[in-house]
């Protein structure tokens, strides 16, 4: 029997793993890459605790996860292409229009 | 024999998410994911989640990850020399220490709680496909409406983002 602090250990890297590919990658893509790795980690976590407690309610909200992510992915991808377009550059230190 | 299973899953899942950040290539990274989600997905089998299983291997894998995929090669990037932020040294030591506390605290926690209607065994007598789809569609149905709409939503924002904009001269003769 694998206890449950082995699957939040497992999720707590990831999400660690993710959090850090967001602050320090400078391509827009693999920022919204990492991203996606955090939300897969919460996802584990949710899923982990729904076993674990018997409970259905954590595998509905991981569902929402998924669909939340996949509207996510569309839309950040859009605006990558859109950004593109007018600078030709995926750089995270070069999008500055909206800073002041 | 499941613990050799979790260890797989865990371990090979943990080494594709780092690889995912810290790798030079995007397309790379992009198919890092790829081992990540599918890992992830088998994690999900080992917690008695067959249908999140599925719909991770198909959506996630299937239709996200293809999405990331077209749009690196519609963009036809080229690798940067320097491809982390200048002050990437400077977050490592915080993020590890940070992370090793944080493993420390719930190696330890004990993670109690009341236990819910849905044990293993009343999933496995009709399904878990079967389990959610009663839950989903009785308690969560008003969530599982707004989430159609968010999508429709998601779908006619990104197609009006990404619409190639007429020149200034055609807009001003219409």
């Amino acid at each position: 029997m694998i206890p449950l602090s082995a699957y939040v250990a497992v999720s707590a890297v990831l999400f660690a793993t993710g959090l850090l590919g967001v602050l320090i990658r400078r391509n827009f893509i693999i920022v919204l890459m990492s991203v996606e790795i955090m939300l897969n980690a919460a996802t584990i976590n949710l899923v982990a605790f729904s076993h674990y407690l018997e409970a259905m309610q954590g595998q509905i909200v991981a569902l929402f996860i998924i669909a939340i992510a996949a509207g996510e992915a569309a839309i950040g991808l859009a605006i990558i292409i859109v950004v593109f377009r007018g600078k030709i550059s995926t750089n995270v230190d070069e999008m500055n229009l909206l800073k002041w | 024999m499941a613990f050799v299973f979790f260890a797989y899953f865990a371990v090979v899942s943990i080494v594709a998410g780092i690889l995912t950040v810290a790798l030079k290539n995007p397309v790379q990274c992009g198919l890092a994911l790829l081992a990540l989600l599918l890992h992830v997905s088998g994690l999900f089998v080992m917690l008695n989640a067959e249908f999140l299983w599925a719909v991770q291997v198909i959506v996630y894998a299937g239709a996200i990850l293809v999405l990331y995929l077209f749009v690196l090669m519609l963009l036809n990037l080229k690798t940067d020399d320097r491809y982390f932020h200048a002050k990437a040294p400077y977050l490592l030591a915080p993020a590890v220490i940070g992370l090793a506390y944080l493993l420390f605290l719930l190696v330890r926690s004990p993670f109690g709680g009341s236990r819910g209607d849905a044990s293993p065994a009343a999933i496995l007598l009709n399904g878990d496909a079967h389990a959610i789809g009663i839950k989903m569609f009785s308690d969560y149905l008003l969530q599982f409406e707004i989430i159609g709409v968010f999508l429709t939503g998601a779908i006619v924002g990104a197609i009006v983002l990404a619409k190639t904009p007429k020149s200034i001269e055609t807009r001003r003769d219409a």
